[in-house]
């Protein structure tokens, strides 16, 4: 059995309750996306827990980790920086961009750097088209990156820690 | 303090939805209420659910997610009188290359959106809606949660609202990542805890969609515009747009353009001087040479087929489509070949697997793309493209089949001297 | 009268029903419609593509298994467009497909093959790497090969609603998407094989066949399994006199669709190395010394008739698993042979009170088929899908396709409880209270089918009965009894009839002189009292039994020869030979042998010799003869008026899905399987959830499973 903070326990104990009755089984993606920010990635123990509290069968959850793209089985970094270089990043040099991530930060696509701090991932279109090159650093969104921008934002990822 | 919007407004806007962006606290229930909140909804309280429905059918107000399919008609495809429970789900998946449009009426203006689903429940008696966002936007849940909390505080949500005696409970619910999910039946699949696989119709959502009940599921931009149809009528809505596409939609323009961003039209507003007058033509004086009308799912347009008015049937006219208002400009310098490499990419990822034609096919095109941009290509590849395409459209599960197919035949077909000129290079180097 | 509708399919004008799927009415009319992931039975899935066929006044192709048909439509099938669409989808498929076909054991038996024969896409124009994962082995039996899988979703389907287990899923998403186990990499499960059976790729092989024939290089012999009592057909692939699979593939038997891992896997007891090979006799030393038949058959005429002449007291205890004409012979010999009463076989249920109860009642005794049509079933102390899977397997399906009313009254959860109405627990001993409590839902029913197990007998059996005639409504009955003949050797009366001896009076008598076992194994958990007894052991074994025997013989075992066996619901069958063991003969032909070393005439020891003197003196037993001949299933109906009380406890065999009596523990497979990760869930059955884990699964009526 595990537990989460009070925060997500609130959340979960909420969500729970937001969905038809016998039907708990919704709660499944949320609560693993939810639960991953905290235990850090979908481990085997997450998956029995979330298949008990939403009353369905280990298998039944495993199906699902694999399915969707913002679940991994191997942590992240504590910053997961997120590149995009689908057709409207593309044209803007979104490619160039996540090229230049992957020197500055010296690994590729869905690995960690040594020290487990930041994480790589070349993305799908996530929502900011307009304002591209976009990149977003776990749930935080930032537009108009250039390599210059991307590498202040980096610096002071490693500056945070 | 006001929200500093991600790109300045055009003073060519018509702006309905996005009245309110820009506005201090514009997210906030005061805000709102000061400037026409919650009008449409005491009017609907008094209007008959089939006059509700009535007035969204004459607005002409076609899907914004991207199908396109009239909103008044699809409303009255839900079974009212169905002793089982109703619910209302909203479609902010929002993963369509090119959009970016759901997350500034969510982020600006949620309780609009709110409003609209009200209106929704109040035309179907419909008394549960689930928010489906997409895991990236977990800011946007957040906020939607604070939201979502005010109006409850405030007697907008929950037991019997405003004292007209209507309850409705709305909660958000996150996804994790995957495109498909963006698709009505899979969104539904997703919202019962599944992988987002698409479902066989019929029986179609209205019938039976979430937990085998009766379900509307509309897009954000869709719901968002109910008050204004309601409010000022649907005649006048319609009267904005062409005939049978009414009204204004927010379209996001990105790409080689000097001023990208979202902007609100009429339907029906020339492709040409949107680009040239809001968007503020292409940058270094450069030639257009193609243009994405909605997403990357419609079929490509070359320069000369831009010279149309921008609606669903005019762009559906010319072989394309106005989908999911993602619009994507090209200039001179663009290699089609990598676009069509980067779309299949996309297609080919977030193919959720369920037919043997998408799946497959979408990783064979991208392995060809792959193999054909990192300059192994051979001469019968550029018709293998258009025909492993054909043999995929028309055949697949689900529409994606299609979105992967479309662009592609128009790219091979429209920009044959792209892959040309590929070849050639590729001859040549393997020459020296 | 359902409605019928006139359409069209390539030319040829059709009646049908209104709404029936387009692919199964131009199946029945002749036509083939190609399909992967659409199988008669499970859900529909349209998640292939193959069945697209051309629909005039319809722009796109259109799906033929999910499509009803329409008054005035007009279908071509083998079109143009129709054929290039085939072999498109074929080619997408073939792009990910490895070239295995010289060392895959799928290799022709194989849809895929087939189909690229038929419809082309042979030659690919796919220029590029494939997707490679490695094979893995999921459980001692399954093993699954990922590239090979075209995910037609036929095994999670056929687990899931089949089997009721859902231990297999669909994971990942896109090109990468695979089926899982539902422990990671290992299953925990049935072991049933169903899902390797059903799969028309080589993607899930069996690790006790794989690599070691062709199908074309084996004789397919259909017989009865030999494990438990519902009378499964099993299709032995036998290759150079050996036993190397067991499956249903031809869905010829009453099971159809439907196997076990007994059914399916455990013939390799038939070739253990300590199957008996070989009549032995206690020497004087103690110890036993292989002889002939012949002096074996001498000594057992001598030492008979030596008892016989005095009037001593013989003690004979049959099997439940030889045939029905070893039985009757066997019955006959004590009777008429030797004029002694004392004979017995182990009882697992009380059909003695069971047929009693129902003497004159007609169409009471239901058969397997009934368990599937009725509109209700109520299973009463048993736990089906550990102890006669074949019987829960109709009642589910009875549920998924006519969502027939299931109840359960057990004193532990069982796997119904799933698709059950209402399911009660009781203490052991307590079920009938159980039983009462739902009179009220039973009797608004209108038809009900009760199944019920051994913690119902004596005056139980009539409490049930009464109650069932109480209801006002039609009621069958199945006694459920174990092994493959139980119902055979009660009919045969192999009984202690007429103040004859139970088994356990036998054990218990002092002054026994002969003790003679057939294919029984009594002395495993008692003591014989008479030291002196000289006893006779036909078995397969050395079993706890064989070893206290004075004289051993080897025996056939079920797949050694032809019979007949009855089923728990009285359904009679035919054994086929399949294989011959060296040394061993048939338990008819030893009985055969000692009647006539003794100058008995009790007639030809030949199975259809013998079995046409059943059909004619057996009540219940004169079915028709082209049924039986023919591979199909007789049911017999014993009912002769009052049958009196017989001695001696009855005691179910309490086997579970993987063990079957003395015969399992010689199963390599069923021991390798236990002893496996997933394996020993055995009695309490794997995780099952109540919701359906199918991937995005429609019931064909069109309503969406949540």
């Amino acid at each position: 059995m595990m537990t989460f903070s009070p925060e997500l326990e609130q959340k979960f104990a909420k969500m729970l309750t937001s969905y038809p009755e016998g039907k708990k089984r919704s709660a499944v993606v949320p609560m693993l996306i939810y639960a991953q920010d905290e235990v850090g990635s979908i481990t085997p123990e997450l998956i029995d827990e979330v298949a008990r509290r939403c009353e369905v069968t280990a298998l039944q959850v495993d199906e699902v980790v694999g399915y969707y793209s913002m679940l991994h089985r191997k942590p992240m970094g504590k910053y997961h920086v997120q590149v995009c270089t689908n057709i409207s990043c593309l044209l803007v040099g979104g490619m160039e961009l996540y090229e230049h991530a992957c020197k500055k930060l010296g690994i590729g696509h869905k690995q960690v750097t040594a020290d487990g701090q930041i994480s790589l991932e070349e993305v799908e279109c996530m929502g900011a088209c307009s304002w591209a090159p976009a990149v977003e650093i776990n749930y935080d969104f930032h537009h108009h990156v250039t390599p210059e921008k991307l590498d202040q934002l980096i610096d002071g990822l490693r500056k945070a820690q | 303090m006001p929200k500093k919007l991600y790109n300045d407004p055009s003073p060519l806007e018509t702006r309905i939805l996005s009245k309110r962006f820009g506005l201090d606290n514009s997210e906030t229930l005061a805000t709102y209420l000061a400037n026409d909140g919650f009008k449409a909804f005491r009017k609907a309280r008094e209007m008959k659910p089939e006059e509700i429905i009535e007035e969204v059918k004459t607005s002409a107000l076609r899907g914004r997610g991207g199908a396109g399919f009239p909103t008044g008609l699809k409303w009255s495809f839900v079974p009212r009188s169905s002793p089982k429970p109703k619910y209302i789900v909203i479609n902010a998946d929002e993963s369509e290359p090119g959009t970016c449009k759901d997350r500034l009426l969510m982020e600006y203006d949620p309780h609009q959106m709110i409003e609209g689903i009200l209106i929704a429940g109040l035309a179907l008696d419909a008394h549960k809606g689930y928010l489906y966002i997409r895991g990236e936007y977990r800011y946007l849940i957040d906020h939607m949660d604070r939201a979502i909390a005010e109006a409850y505080a405030q007697g907008y949500l929950g037991k019997n609202i405003l004292g007209t005696g209507f309850d409705f409970d709305l909660y958000t619910h996150s996804g994790a990542g995957a495109y498909e999910c963006g698709e009505e039946t899979a969104l539904l699949d997703s919202l019962e805890g599944k992988r987002g696989i698409p479902r066989m119709k019929p029986p179609f959502p209205a019938v039976a969609g979430a937990w085998a009940s009766p379900t509307l599921l509309n897009n954000v931009e869709t719901f968002s515009a109910i008050p204004a149809i309601i409010r000022d009528g649907g005649a006048a809505f319609a009267a904005l747009g062409t005939p049978k596409n009414g009204g204004t939609r927010l379209l996001c323009v990105s790409g080689h353009v000097n001023k990208p961003g979202v902007y609100e039209v009429p339907l029906g507003y020339p492709m040409l001087k949107f680009i040239e007058e809001i968007a503020g033509g292409i940058p270094g004086g450069k030639k257009l040479k193609a243009v994405i009308p909605g997403g990357s799912s419609c079929p490509i347009l070359k320069a000369n087929e831009c010279d149309i008015p921008m609606d669903y049937d005019s762009l559906a006219k010319i072989g394309s489509m106005l989908g999911s208002g993602g619009m994507v400009v090209m200039d001179e310098t663009t290699d089609m070949v990598k676009v069509a490499l980067r779309i299949m990419r996309f297609y080919a990822h977030e193919s959720c697997g369920w037919c043997i034609p998408c799946r497959e096919g979408t990783t064979w095109l991208r392995k060809i793309l792959q193999r054909f941009d990192d300059g192994g290509g051979r001469s019968e590849d550029v018709g293998l493209l258009g025909e492993l395409s054909k043999n995929m459209l028309g055949r697949t599960f689900c529409a994606l089949g299609d979105a992967a197919a479309m662009p592609t035949i128009s790219i091979v077909e429209k920009f044959a001297e792209d892959f040309e000129k590929r070849l050639a290079r590729d001859r040549q180097m393997v020459a020296v | 009268m359902a409605e019928l509708v006139n359409l069209t399919i390539n030319g040829q004008a059709i009646q049908a029903e209104k709404g029936a799927l387009l692919i199964e009415v131009a199946r029945q009319n002749g036509i083939e419609i190609p399909a992967f992931c659409y199988y008669e039975g499970l859900t529909l899935q349209a998640a292939c593509r193959m069945c697209l066929v051309e629909v005039e006044k319809t722009p796109k192709l259109q799906v033929g298994c999910t499509l009803p048909v329409a008054d005035g439509m007009v279908v071509h099938t083998e079109s143009e467009i129709v054929r290039k669409a085939r072999k498109g989808t074929l080619e997408f498929l073939l792009t990910n497909h490895p070239l295995d076909c010289p060392v895959c054991d799928k290799g022709g038996e194989c849809e895929l093959q087939d189909m690229v024969f038929r419809y082309g896409a042979g030659e690919s124009r796919f220029a590029e790497r494939k997707h490679h994962v490695d094979e893995q082995q999921w459980s001692p039996v399954v093993y699954f090969d990922a590239p090979r899988c075209i995910l037609c979703y036929r095994c999670v389907r056929v687990c899931n609603e089949g089997m009721g287990v859902g231990a297999l899923g669909v994971a990942n998403r896109g090109v990468i998407s695979e089926i899982v186990p539902n422990r990671h990499d290992y299953l925990e499960c049935d072991e049933c094989g169903a899902c390797i059976d059903i799969c028309p790729v080589g993607a899930l092989t069996s690790g006790s066949y794989r690599y070691q024939t062709r199908p074309w290089e084996m004789t397919h012999v259909g017989t009865i399994c030999t494990h438990c009592g519902d009378g499964c057909r099993t299709t032995l692939g036998v290759r150079d006199d050996k036993i190397v699979r067991g499956n249903n593939r031809d869905h010829s038997g009453i099971n159809g669709e439907f196997l076990c891992i007994k059914g399916r896997y455990a013939f390799d007891f038939v070739e253990h190395p300590e199957r008996l090979q070989s009549p032995m006799l206690r020497n004087a030393q103690g110890e036993f010394e292989p002889i002939s038949w012949s002096k074996a058959f001498a000594t057992i005429a001598g030492q008979f008739e030596i008892v016989k002449d005095r009037g001593g007291k013989f003690g004979i205890i049959g099997s439940n698993h030889t045939t029905n004409e070893e039985n009757y012979f066997l019955q006959k010999f004590a009777r008429q042979g030797l004029g002694t009463k004392n004979i017995d076989h182990h009882r697992t249920g009380d059909l003695a009170t069971f047929f009693d109860a129902l003497s004159g009642k007609n169409g009471a005794l239901a058969t397997t088929a009934d368990l599937y049509t009725a509109k209700a079933v109520l299973v009463v102390g048993a736990d089906l899908a550990q102890q006669h899977p074949f019987l829960s397997y109709q009642a589910r399906a009875n549920f998924r396709h006519h969502a027939a009313h299931i109840y359960t009254v057990t004193s532990g959860p069982v796997r119904e409880d799933n698709q059950a109405v209402a399911s009660v627990r009781v203490a052991k001993g307590g079920e009938l209270g159980g039983v009462e409590s739902l009179r009220e839902k039973l009797k608004v029913e209108g038809d009900l089918v009760i199944v019920f197990g051994d913690s119902i007998q004596g005056d139980g059996v009539r409490k049930l009965v009464a109650f069932g005639d109480s209801l006002g409504i039609p009621v069958k009955y199945v006694c459920l009894v174990d092994y493959s003949n139980s119902r055979g050797a009660f009919d045969m009366s192999l009984i202690p009839r007429d103040g004859g001896m139970s088994w356990q009076q036998m054990l218990a008598a002092k002054d026994l002189d002969v003790l003679w076992v057939v294919g029984a194994n009594p002395l495993k958990n008692a003591t014989l009292a008479s030291s002196n007894a000289f006893v006779v052991v036909q078995d397969l074994f050395m079993t706890e039994t064989a070893k206290r025997a004075n004289l051993v013989l080897p025996a056939a075992s079920a797949y050694e020869k032809n019979g007949t066996v009855t089923n728990v619901c009285g359904e009679v069958q035919k054994l086929k030979q399949a294989v011959k063991v060296m040394g061993t003969k048939t338990d008819l032909e030893i009985m055969g042998s000692i009647a006539k070393e003794m100058n008995l005439n009790l007639g030809i020891w030949l199975p259809d010799k013998v079995f046409a003197e059943i059909r004619r003196t057996v009540h219940g037993y004169d079915v028709p003869l082209p049924v039986v001949d023919t591979g199909g299933a007789a049911p017999t109906v014993p009912l002769n008026g009052r049958v009196p009380a017989l001695p001696g406890a009855i005691q179910s065999a309490g086997d579970t899905l993987f063990t079957s009596g003395s015969m399992s523990r010689y199963s390599k497979i069923l021991n390798a399987v236990i002893e496996s990760p997933g394996g020993l869930y055995g009695s309490k059955g794997p995780e099952v959830s109540a919701q359906s884990p199918t991937a995005s699964g429609q019931t064909p009526g069109g309503t969406v499973q949540s």
